[in-house]
């Protein structure tokens, strides 16, 4: 049980995780990328909301700025133009494996950090906790303030407070669970695991609560179809679902097979030392 | 933040702990690289550019939409 058994075990969570997020991606999610970018490109789309008189929600889209998604932003000099084919293939794996290598490292990092002090639990159980928590706090949570826009959705202009604002909240979610989990863990000397895991569910509840009223609301889906804009975001959540669910699968069965192996390994000794 | 919290109880083997000294490195370590590959996922030459152009952003641009990073 050492930083650098967890951190290869996280890291070997997070390619397994990273390439089955691409092919969840791939195949629920680019569909509606593709439809996204055909409105986009026909002009139906945030471009051209009619008046803002119809309904309140078409206010800020009518940027009346133009990008293509096919692919250049046009906004600086030197273009470099991606095609679609590679943008969804090998530019999505990229993005996957990057991001399911880096959250595994962290993850098993993490719940290296935590084994033996929470609570009772086995280190299996708290490394799966470990990972339900970041799911909640750093992906689904931030996903329920803001959630992911399909291309179309989301003006040029905007993208620097856009930014901003999800990976404030993103900080402030995340600081806020491990702050309720190293209460839950206090309180649960003088209340009891049901008390202290109740008081630090709540506690990050109120603070989330909070936190999302404060922080400003970000609308700019114009007359962009419910439909489409439904589907992408349920994508983007089972896509973010599965890569947390994959690091959160193999990472606890790695780690309950290290320790089974270290305690098996302590008791033939212990064995041999009584004989 | 490194009292155990675990009440020894008898019988029950005790789950091992790993020391936050011990961990320290690794933790700094990786966390500054991962912070950099999100970072170029995620954001770089869309709200703030550390390289200059749009290839990064161009190749990334499917996964940065789908894994709910805010982009355009």
């Amino acid at each position: 049980m050492t930083a650098r058994a967890f951190l290869i075990r996280g890291l070997i969570a997070g390619l397994v995780a990273g390439i089955a997020t691409f092919f969840v991606a791939y195949s629920v999610g680019e569909p509606h990328v593709e439809t996204a970018i055909a409105l986009e490109e026909s002009g139906t789309a945030a471009e051209e909301a009619p008046t803002d008189a119809s309904h309140d929600h078409g206010d800020e889209a009518a940027g009346g700025h133009s990008h293509t998604h096919s692919h250049s932003h046009g906004d600086e000099g030197e273009d470099t133009e991606v095609s679609r084919d590679s943008q969804r293939t090998w530019g999505l794996l990229t993005g996957s494996l990057a991001v399911g290598l880096v959250l595994g490292g962290i993850v098993a990092l993490v719940a290296a950090g935590t084994i033996g002090r929470m609570g009772r639990l086995q280190p299996g159980q708290s490394t799966a906790l470990i990972t339900l928590l970041g799911f909640v706090a750093f992906a689904l949570v931030p996903f329920l303030k803001y959630p992911a826009n399909p291309p179309a959705v989301g003006s040029g202009d905007t993208i620097g407070d856009r930014t901003a604002l999800y990976f404030g909240f993103v900080v402030v979610s995340v600081l806020t669970a491990v702050a309720a989990t190293y209460v839950a863990l206090r309180l649960r000397n003088r209340l009891g695991t049901y008390g202290g895991v109740v008081a630090g569910a709540a506690g990050y509840l109120a603070v989330m609560v909070v936190a999302g009223q404060l922080f400003a609301t970000v609308n700019e889906v114009g007359d962009f179809p419910a439909d489409t804009l439904w589907f992408f975001r349920r994508a983007s959540l089972f896509t973010l679902a599965t890569m947390w669910g994959v690091i959160g699968v193999v990472l606890t069965g790695l780690v309950g097979r290290l320790y089974a192996a270290q305690t098996e390994r302590a008791q033939r000794r212990a064995l041999a030392a009584s004989l | 933040m490194s009292q155990v919290s675990a009440v020894p109880v008898a019988g029950a083997p005790s789950v091992p702990t790993i020391p936050f000294g011990q961990l320290a490195p690794w933790a700094l370590f990786f966390g500054l690289l991962g912070t950099l590959v999100l970072f170029f996922v995620s954001t770089d030459q869309g709200a703030v550019s550390l390289l200059a152009g749009t290839a990064i952003h161009e190749w990334v641009h499917d996964g940065r939409h789908l894994l709910g990073y805010p982009c355009h």
